[in-house]
């Protein structure tokens, strides 16, 4: 497929197609309602299924059931639906099943508004759902990535039998943008051990559940599912560096966010004003290593996010105590502009 | 009337008393048993069954086995 | 003489299993009634079971079949994911009253109105069994739980749900029927009613459900047979029993 027009949410639903995804069950909330839109009108056609849910709660749980009989499946919503979904999640993260959440931010809290927002990062980093489970969660920021990021994470959910976010800010859902959608094939991953519906090739029967009623039972769930944690934090943690080597004012900050930042760095490096930035591509696992090791050789680091500081606090984490932090944020829908961030930049330098 | 016999694998058996309530010939009691799990299991205790199910269709723990007895004549 | 073993345990009830339930429990039968349906159907290798949260979310460890497990009232929609991903397995939902006419209710009515080819099996003992004896949303009118103490009173707590008749209205549904496991002439036809609404979903002919009046011994406070008298005396002339949707009979 040739580079096409295409707007984030088609482009999501299309890279999700190409990557064998038959199965998609939503529920319409602004702004993402190209995406079930998208694949209520393709899926049958191709010997899939779309089923508008009855709530985001049914959704997710229609996600789980899919995904339990090894099936590449997609969902996708906006932050009030993925509070919704939130118990779902706990669940098929407790059950290691693989799925694949698409979140197109809006501004909260509650229903708070329909422009463009990050606040969902606690809630797609730190949880939602009850107990300890991580999701994966990957911060596209161009709709290219965002269409690479859909793509790959059929991969690691299938990978890790753990659910995948991809965290999009409104933008990234609303805006125009070639793109180019190759079909991506992916690793074969043998779900027959594991995947409902199995039995006759198996022999035995097989159980997918959460429930242990045994504490000893239980906390060795909790171990086998932090080790797999682990392992992601090992080798799935993603990000871009963008003259951040030699950087003095060191900007953190994620999806449209960072690709705005960019243009103020550009502009300030033509004045010779050393800024660089550090873009984590997963914010589940964070990339607290680069940050560490780049904050170390700047005299401030700067976290920029249309909240009021959550991923802020995963930076702080990484710097400690060396370098200076100091948070710009916008939120309720508003983004930076470019001449905002310039300005704040010569304030610290 | 059919002939029959009851077989009740006691240790499955909770002595909840359905299939005694259950049985139209009335040839079913508690026993004096004691299973491991602390249950008087149920004893057929006396001729009469007909092997009419009923005392296995009732029971929640699948404890009963239901047996036709032919006189070979 | 010849003796012939005419009934013994069912082939897909796990070998060798004692179940947690109470003694006299309808689950136990219910389960039971469910094993000889997928033995005498031939289904157990192609059977997806969804366990509920109350007492039978250890089901799996008693039928011997695939199992997922679901959040609080949502199998339905679990079901509708394994089902539309799988249209070859045969897909069941287990569920008490809390879980299918309280915390549930969106997902039974969706289900059903979607016309998934599924089968529900709906336990309905008027009271909430794991959580200690609170009052459910079938509890009778003056029957006394933990969270209803004077007895549920339909000025605070409106009447008791007659989900049968509710989801009756709904046009999609193949079959929707009421029974009971309290005696064995009601264990008869609801062994019939559950095995025919398997063999609906099985032909394709849609969704069905089967709500099957049963007991709790323990949280009402009564000896098993007096429980499942109780179930009879207090119960059917409020839930009566009966066929309330049928695709065949509506052909005709």
């Amino acid at each position: 497929m040739a580079r096409v027009l295409m707007k984030g949410t088609e482009a999501i639903a299309e890279a999700a197609i190409q990557a064998g995804c038959k199965y998609f069950f939503g529920y319409p909330i602004t702004p993402q309602n190209e995406i079930p839109e998208y694949m209520s009108a393709k899926l049958p056609k191709i010997g899939g299924a779309y089923v508008q849910a009855e709530s985001e709660v049914a959704a997710i749980n229609m996600v789980m059931g899919g995904g339990a009989t090894g099936t590449k499946i997609m969902t996708s919503s906006s932050s009030p639906g993925i509070s919704l979904m939130s118990e779902g999640l706990s669940y098929i993260a407790g059950c290691e099943i693989p799925a694949v959440i698409v979140n197109v931010m809006r501004a909260g809290p509650g229903l708070g508004g329909i422009l463009p927002a990050q606040g969902d990062y606690f809630q797609a980093t730190k949880g939602g759902g009850n107990g300890d489970y991580r999701l994966l969660v990957l911060a596209p920021s161009t709709l290219q990535e965002a269409v690479d990021l859909t793509q790959l994470a059929f991969d690691l959910a299938f990978k890790y039998r753990n659910p995948v976010m991809i965290l999009a800010d409104g933008f990234m859902g609303q805006m125009m943008e070639a793109v180019e959608i190759k079909e991506y094939k992916g690793q074969d991953y043998d779900v027959v051990p594991w995947a409902l519906g199995n039995m006759e090739k198996r022999g035995k029967r097989t159980i997918l559940k959460s429930l242990y009623l045994d504490p000893g039972d239980l906390e060795h769930h909790n171990i086998k599912l932090n080790e797999k944690y682990k392992k992601m934090q090992e080798e799935e943690v993603r990000y871009e560096e963008f003259y951040a080597d030699d950087a003095d004012v060191l900007i953190a900050a994620f999806g449209t966010t960072a690709r705005i930042a960019k243009s103020a760095i550009v502009n300030l490096r033509k004045e010779g004003k050393k800024v660089g930035m550090v873009r984590p591509i997963t914010l589940f696992p964070f990339p607290y290593d680069v940050i560490k090791e780049r904050a170390s050789k700047a005299k401030h680091v700067l976290v920029m996010e249309m909240n009021m500081g959550q991923m802020l606090e995963d930076v702080k984490l990484a710097v400690g105590e060396r370098t200076p932090v100091s948070f710009f944020g916008h939120a309720g829908g508003i983004s930076h502009s470019v001449k905002e961030i310039e300005e704040k930049i010569r304030e610290i330098l | 009337m059919a002939k029959g016999r009851v077989e009740v694998l006691e240790e499955y058996c909770k002595s909840c008393g359905l299939c005694v309530a259950a049985c139209p010939m009335k040839v079913l009691r508690i026993s004096e048993k004691i299973n491991s799990k602390g249950y008087r299991p149920v004893e057929q205790y006396k001729e009469g069954c007909i092997a009419c199910k009923m005392c296995a269709m009732t029971c929640p723990d699948a404890a009963i086995e239901v047996y036709k007895i032919e006189d070979n004549q | 003489m010849k003796e012939t073993k005419i009934y013994e345990r069912p082939k897909s009830w796990k070998k060798g299993v004692h179940t947690h339930y109470c003694p006299g429990c309808g689950h136990g039968i219910t389960h039971r009634i469910l094993c000889e349906v997928i033995d005498e159907l031939g289904i157990q290798e192609k059977t997806i079971g969804i366990a509920p949260v109350g007492c039978a979310a250890m089901m799996y460890d008693y039928i011997d079949v695939d199992f997922c497990e679901a959040a609080h009232g949502r199998a339905p929609a679990l079901a509708t994911g394994l089902k539309r991903t799988r249209p070859d397995q045969v897909v069941f939902t287990y569920q008490g009253d809390g879980d299918l006419a309280s915390i549930g209710t969106a997902e039974i009515v969706h289900v059903a109105n979607r016309g998934e080819k599924i089968t529900t099996i709906f336990i309905n003992n008027a009271i909430y069994g794991m959580t200690g004896g609170q009052m459910a949303p079938t509890t009778l009118v003056g029957q006394r739980a933990t969270t209803c103490p004077e007895g549920r009173d339909p000025n605070l707590a409106g009447y008791p749900m007659r989900m049968c008749e509710l989801l009756a209205t709904l046009k999609t549904p193949a079959y929707i029927a009421r029974v009971s496991v309290a005696q064995p002439k009601y264990i008869i036809e609801a062994k019939k009613a559950i095995k025919k609404a398997f063999e609906y979903q099985i032909s394709g002919k849609g969704y069905s459900f089967v709500e099957v009046l049963s007991n709790c011994p323990t949280n009402w406070g009564m000896q098993p047979v007096k429980a499942f008298e109780w179930t009879v005396s207090a119960m059917m002339p409020y839930y009566p029993l009966g066929v309330f949707k049928d695709f065949d009979k509506e052909a005709e």
